[in-house]
């Protein structure tokens, strides 16, 4: 039994956290976010030069052979600085689809180009009527000659304007719910018979809504076998839970200790408030939420990944907590911060909000409670 | 980072449970199988059981009898006895009062009350709170007044547990009113229960059993060689206990015990209530404690790993007694909820004979559901109730 991280994972940690509080402050981030740019080109090109845009992937790949111990570290700092940067949705979503199941001449092409910060990439992973069921697919892909014509709608794809490379879901065969028959697809998003509909989201980030129409995707394009992409396509979704679980965390732990400080600075009544037992109680609940979050994630990390149902339920478990726990400490946080909780200048507002949107993002807490339960042993 | 047991620690779970396996006395299961209430006979001799094999004085050091295990050891331990369903032991001798004698008791104490206390020999109880010093532990009243070589000792302690079976009580009293801080002025004395002026009356509580007690004292003479420590300092010794307390009390292993027993019902209901098994809500919240418990497991494992490596169990360990209580009686409520009408008839008594067994009224121990869930509210009150934790983690964990 061992908790402790090795040396190069604490330098990681050191790299990262004193860039988020030395080059990300909050104002920084939030210019970044009220921008026309959904994320800073520099910060993006300062993860590449550090390396964390190599950690998951194994060297052959081209990468430094990290684990999930890495990205979690990664992205509880994250968190904690509200980065903006689309580390998920380059490196643990599109790359995660890349490294187990692309070709060498696909890993050459778009992996490669992916750490080395060239080119930006997604993975489209809902529809406009899928709510959290990733085998909801109704965006179709038929074989006509030499090649796929797609037709159908993607919905709040991160990274979307910006992605180089999408990649695209869609039914090969089978009915809607299907988890046999989904493929998925590379596509360049330069291709004609793509419409997109770019917004900012709530927690300063961007997604898009993709309209497809007729649009003819060459055979090189499908990554994996015809029909078999949903295994990969769920796993990849569940080290992408893990690590926004992660963020969560980082997130929880900031507004956790900004509302202990607040209440020591914050007189009311002649005393500052955190002599009120009333608050002390609850902002004790909150540390509780913290630890016990904390603890379900190293549970999740050290299950045995090859145990693929049990690992599973780990992730499963560990959303429903940051879903729970992570709304808790959210709502919390703005209630002991007082009319200061809900002023946009202040981080609070904004890491209430983006601990809400990571509530929701890849299944809130009811949809994973059931799979947790569908996953237990019968 | 992992949580995999070494070659020898894997060697050892073997060793543990294969003593349960062949040492547990089987009538002594059916009872705890049955929640049927342990007589003074059933405990002292399951925990000669344990002294035989070496190994009732889990946290002492070699020196006076204990095992010296590893923090992992005693935690394979704690979790094989959870798995077992054994009874745990009750902790005022060999968990409580044994640690303050053999650290702050002086050669003469220890040679005189050690070895019978890791026997199982004599019987300890516990004497703290008083009818007025409940949560304010401090503010005790009973006093001890010097008098030649003797105290005298004056006052009422309550909420005895199993004071009715103890031959001594280790008692917080106080030898001085003359202090500035009420926490001065307390002492740690041991007393002989059959000291002329002791004297015990039964305390009924929600279920209906005899549980606790209280414990008067009329001019009952001690002779000072019973003071443990310095006299004055008892407040220190009483915390450090106290500590020891909080972290036994969070029960994740036995909890996880019971939640797979839970399991087990729902499993097997289709020959007894069909309902429960498609009861959704049911269901979610039974997956809902899963989680939380699976949570505090690690939070225990992340406490252990930091006591392993020489960190002292601090304020944290009343995360672990609030999380684990609560979620105790979260298993209590839903062993009442699954026994659904069965959890209504009060009779207590009828799994005591078993010839009886034939004629009993519902499934399994579903009568005894709501007997548990009346008798354990009492989780978050004692060891310093739930709000006591929350208020020691404000001050010394969040410096409020």
């Amino acid at each position: 039994m061992d908790f402790s991280i090795t040396e190069e994972q604490s330098a990681l940690k050191d790299v990262i956290s004193r860039f988020i509080d030395n080059e990300y402050d909050f104002e920084r981030r939030m210019k970044i976010a009220d921008g026309d740019d959904a994320f800073n080109q520099e910060v993006w090109n300062f993860f590449v030069e550090q390396g964390f845009t190599a950690i998951p992937f194994s060297e052959q790949d081209g990468g430094l052979d990290g684990g999930n111990i890495e990205i979690m570290l990664i992205m509880k700092e994250i968190g904690r600085g509200l980065v903006l940067e689309p580390f998920l949705e380059n490196i643990v979503l599109a790359g995660g689809i890349l490294k187990r199941l692309g070709t060498v001449e696909q890993k050459e092409r778009w992996l490669s180009e992916i750490i080395n910060g060239e080119i930006q990439a997604t993975v489209a992973f809902t529809e406009p009527q899928s709510r959290f069921n990733l085998n909801d697919i109704a965006t179709t892909a038929k074989k006509q000659n030499n090649q796929f014509i797609l037709n159908g709608k993607k919905s709040f794809v991160l990274n979307g304007a910006d992605a180089d490379l999408i990649i695209i879901p869609a039914r090969t065969s089978g009915s809607q719910s299907d988890t046999h028959g989904i493929t998925l697809f590379g596509i360049s998003k330069l291709t004609d018979g793509i419409i997109f509909n770019t917004y900012k989201t709530i927690d300063g980030h961007s997604a898009t809504e993709i309209s497809i129409t007729n649009l003819e995707i060459a055979t090189d394009c499908v990554i994996g076998n015809v029909d078999e992409g949903y295994e990969c396509l769920e796993e990849t979704i569940d080290e992408a839970t893990l690590a926004i679980c992660a963020e969560a965390i980082g997130i929880m732990r900031s507004l956790h200790d900004k509302t202990v400080e607040y209440s020591k600075n914050r007189v009311q009544f002649g005393i500052p408030i955190g002599g009120f037992q009333a608050l002390q109680h609850r902002m004790v609940d909150n540390l509780m939420a913290c630890e016990q979050s904390e603890s379900l994630l190293l549970w999740a990390i050290m299950t045995d990944q090859k145990n693929k149902r049990k690992s599973k339920k780990a992730i499963s478990g560990l959303k429903y907590q940051i879903g729970t726990a992570g709304k808790h400490v959210g709502q919390e946080a703005v209630q002991l911060h007082g009319g200061m909780g809900i002023s946009w200048e202040l981080d609070i507002a904004h890491l209430f909000k983006r601990l809400s949107a990571l509530e929701i993002l890849f299944g809130n807490a009811d949809f994973h409670l059931q799979r947790f339960i569908n996953l237990s042993e019968s | 980072m992992h949580t995999n047991f070494t070659p020898e620690e894997q060697n050892f779970e073997q060793e543990v449970q294969t003593f349960f396996k062949d040492k547990y006395p089987s009538d002594i299961k059916r009872k705890q199988d049955y929640a049927i209430p342990l007589i003074k006979e059933d405990f002292i001799r399951w925990q000669k059981v344990l002294f035989t094999q070496g190994w009732a004085a889990i946290n002492w050091p070699v020196e006076y009898g204990g095992t010296g295990w590893s923090t992992v050891q005693k935690y394979i331990f704690a979790n094989e006895m959870a798995k077992a369903n054994a009874p745990a032991i009750v902790p005022f001798g060999l968990g409580m009062v044994g640690p303050v004698i053999y650290t702050y008791g002086n050669e003469e104490q220890k040679q005189r009350f050690l070895p019978d206390i890791a026997a199982s020999n004599v019987w300890w109880c516990q004497g703290y709170s008083e009818p007025g010093s409940g949560s304010d532990l401090a503010s005790l009243k009973t006093r001890a007044d010097r008098d030649g070589n003797e105290y005298v000792l004056n006052g009422t302690k309550t909420w005895t547990t199993l004071g009715q079976m103890a031959d001594w009580i280790f008692c917080l009293v106080r030898t001085s009113s003359d202090v500035a801080r009420k926490q001065e002025g307390i002492s740690f004395i041991l007393v002989d229960m059959k000291t002329a002026g002791v004297s015990v009356r039964p305390i009924i509580t929600i279920e209906g059993d005899h549980e606790v007690n209280e414990v008067h004292f009329e001019d009952v003479r001690v002779p000072l060689s019973n003071l443990i420590g310095e006299e004055g300092k008892g407040w220190t010794y009483g915390k450090v206990l106290l500590q020891h307390e909080r972290t036994s009390i969070a029960g994740v292993a036995r909890s996880e015990y019971r939640l797979n027993r839970l399991k087990d019902k729902i499993k097997n209901a289709n020959m007894t209530q069909p309902s429960l098994q498609n009861d959704s809500n049911f269901l979610r919240k039974i997956a809902a404690l899963e989680i939380e418990l699976k949570a505090l497991e690690y939070t225990e494992l992340r406490t252990l790993a930091a006591v392993s490596v020489g960190k002292a169990p601090g304020p944290e360990s009343s995360l672990l007694k609030i999380r684990g209580t609560e979620i105790q009686q979260c298993l209590d409520e839903l062993f009442m909820e699954a026994a659904g009408y069965f959890s209504l008839p009060y009779v207590p008594n009828q799994y005591s004979l078993e010839s009886k067994e034939i004629n009993h009224v519902g499934f399994g121990s579903d009568s005894v559901s709501s007997l548990q869930y009346f008798n354990n509210r009492k989780a978050s009150i004692y060891g310093g109730s739930n709000e006591i934790q929350k208020n020691i983690i404000a001050k010394h964990v969040l410096g409020l």
